[in-house]
């Protein structure tokens, strides 16, 4: 079935909500309005009474989430932005995360909150975040940002029935993406290799990987084959199959739309390099810069990791020749 | 299930009310003892001078109510009914513990016995109870919040109880007032009163003495009956006083001459005892019996405990449920 992402989306909670009873929508705008990207219009209609309209409290729908959890439901929280996560940081960080491990197994939280994230859209410093970095040193989260409606649809579904808190987060420029669906299941934690190739590794996730796709597309033009990795899960990201693609390629370059100081990029680039440092040639990142997202429309497509911005980098890092040394 | 006549406790009832105070006060000077020996780690925060809050609240739940409290859990755990053993074993780290050594002091759970967690930051369980009332509309279930009143100037205090309110959740709220958060006097540091500010949400608030057993059991009864009714959350505010520390690093410098000696006059423990003596013709010797065993039992989980293995540390955890 050809779907848009948003479509997807809808798909997948829509599916959750009359597999499961227990499974309960809650955010602000959600039921009667539909969402503020249209996301979830028509599910309060659909299944009244498990999809609320909440006030504007960031801190008590992750504490409320959190709660009902732990008795019994499956609540999927909507924070509307991703950049409004720190008023629900407590209950994330504090409670839901660490419930599994702290009760010595008595329960753990089967949750999942839903954001929109990301830059593109000329919402300006607060309302454009990628808000990963904030969490990936939280142990006992799952961090999921897919890149296209087929993996929208099944990594949502998915997060819903994981038995863990899973933040899942929506790039607002893939949005209108469109897609066939074809509602295969999916685990969560396992990347996947989108395109393939020999000369260098691309990782990244959200929409990096459209980026990095048209980007590997351009460099085939320049004789440079380059592998595309779609991370789909930031946390705990899928090392394995990053390392095997790295031992045949040699090169490594992670794209993430986050400030580069602390991002998950350093990240897998560390866990790569522990276990490819004696064969790899290069490993790099690009990021955008250590400044909040700007306004303006030319700031920020300057700001932004892009195809022609990652061929760039990629024929910097490879001046050299692609031949091994 | 329910106790219908609580005004006129039975002296069976009032018998093992008291017992089970006793057994939190004397729980709480262990505790005392067992950090200055070294071996409850970290820092601990006692409940002493609250034991009627807890055991006569927690003492009118049903058995599928559910329960968050605060770092200051120790008496509200045990008056749920967690194991004795268990919880001294958590306190000092070892195995046997109820979250496996994992969790301490602060941060007790038990399922088991309803409690679903102590949380170690000072409005967590005002979130914990109101999902649980989430999950529980349209059930005869009830969540209680139990946390101290320096809860009420963090977030969770007014967008939860706004929350439970718009959606007419069945949480009963309890605020412990010690009239001290952490070392700084309430007064100092809280605009208006606590009460107004439930008030202004249209949540059914009322006071309680916290220092008399039955008090607190009678108002507990008919907020957990009108929560249970679906009229919403409802809020108590139990008037109490901590005789000891906020936590052990505290010497408690802050209190007013006289405050601290006018509050002990008022000693739930020593109510409770001249009730059933003097009210209720309870022999000396019986209760002398009780305090008798609740010293043994105590006795017993803190050798046990003490006795208990430390959790490996080359066991393989996973931060994830499979």
């Amino acid at each position: 079935m050809q779907l848009d992402f948003r479509g997807a989306i809808r798909k997948a909670l829509d599916d959750e909500l009359t597999a499961d009873p227990a499974v309960i929508l809650f955010g602000e705008d959600i039921g009667a309005a539909g969402g503020a990207f249209a996301v979830t219009t028509g599910l309060q209609e659909k299944h009244p009474n498990r999809v609320l309209d909440t006030p504007i409290s960031e801190l008590a729908l992750s504490g409320a989430g959190f709660g009902a959890a732990l008795c019994g439901l499956r609540p999927v929280v909507e924070i509307m932005f991703g950049d409004f996560l720190p008023l629900a940081m407590d209950s994330l960080l504090n409670q839901a995360s660490k419930f599994w491990y702290m009760s010595n197994g008595q329960a753990s939280v089967p949750m999942v909150v839903r954001c929109v994230v990301g830059a593109g859209g000329r919402f300006g410093p607060i309302h454009s975040q990628t808000p990963i970095a904030w969490f990936m040193s939280v142990p006992g989260i799952k961090i999921v940002g897919p890149s296209t409606p087929a993996d929208a649809y099944s990594l949502l579904r998915a997060a819903v029935r994981d038995e863990n808190p899973v933040l899942f987060l929506e790039h607002k420029r893939l949005y209108t993406v469109k897609g066939e669906v074809s509602g295969e299941q999916q685990s969560i934690g396992e990347a996947a290799i989108v395109r393939e190739g020999a000369d260098l590794t691309l990782v990244s996730a959200l929409r990096a990987v459209p980026d990095c796709l048209e980007a590997a597309a351009m460099l085939e033009s320049a004789g440079i084959s380059a592998e595309v990795i779609d991370l789909k899960t930031l946390r705990p990201p899928d090392i394995p199959t990053i390392v095997k693609s790295v031992k045949k390629t040699h090169r490594l370059m992670v794209v993430e739309e986050g400030p580069r100081t602390g991002g998950w990029a350093g990240e897998i680039l560390a866990a790569v390099t522990e276990e490819c440092l004696g064969v790899m040639q290069s490993a790099w990142r690009l990021t955008t810069a250590d400044h909040p997202v700007p306004y303006s429309p030319g700031l920020e497509d300057a700001f932004l990791p892009s195809a022609t911005s990652i061929v760039a980098s990629v024929t910097q890092h490879m001046a050299g020749g692609k031949v091994d040394a | 299930m329910r106790e219908l006549v609580i005004d006129d406790v039975a002296t069976d009832t009032m018998l093992d009310l008291y017992r089970q105070m006793f057994l939190i006060r004397i729980v709480e000077d262990a505790c005392q003892d067992l950090y200055s020996k070294g071996l409850l780690h970290g820092t601990t925060h006692l409940c002493s001078g609250q034991e009627a809050v807890a055991v006569g609240a927690n003492s009118v739940l049903g058995p599928h109510d559910r329960v968050a409290c605060t770092y200051r859990g120790h008496g509200h755990s045990l008056a749920l009914g967690m194991d004795l053993n268990a919880f001294i074993a958590e306190l000092l780290g070892r195995q046997s513990g109820i979250c496996g050594g994992r969790a301490g002091s602060m941060n007790l759970i038990d399922l088991e016995h309803r409690l679903l967690g102590c949380y170690g930051i000072v409005g967590g369980s005002v979130a914990a109870a109101t999902g649980a009332g989430l999950a529980f509309r349209g059930t005869q279930r009830v969540a209680v919040a139990y946390f101290g009143d320096g809860a009420v100037n963090q977030a969770y205090f007014p967008e939860c109880l706004n929350f439970s309110k718009v959606f007419g959740l069945p949480v009963v709220y309890v605020c412990e007032n010690n009239l001290y958060g952490e070392f700084t006097p309430m007064d100092t540091v809280t605009a208006g009163t606590i009460m107004d500010r439930v008030r202004a949400y249209g949540v059914a608030a009322s006071q309680v003495d916290g220092m008399d057993i039955r008090a607190v059991r009678t108002a507990m009864q008919g907020a957990l009956e009108s929560a249970r009714n679906g009229d919403g959350p409802v809020f108590l505010e139990a008037l109490t006083y901590r005789f000891a520390g906020h936590s052990k690093s505290d010497p408690g410098r802050y209190r007013a001459a006289g405050e601290f000696e006018r509050w002990r006059e008022r000693d739930p423990i020593r109510l409770a005892r001249e009730a059933l003596t003097s009210e209720l013709g309870v022999a000396e010797d019986t209760i002398k019996q009780v305090e008798t065993e609740c010293a043994v039992r105590l006795a017993g989980a803190r050798e046990a405990a003490t006795e208990a293995l430390f959790p490996d540390p080359g066991e393989s955890v996973s931060e994830f449920k499979a």
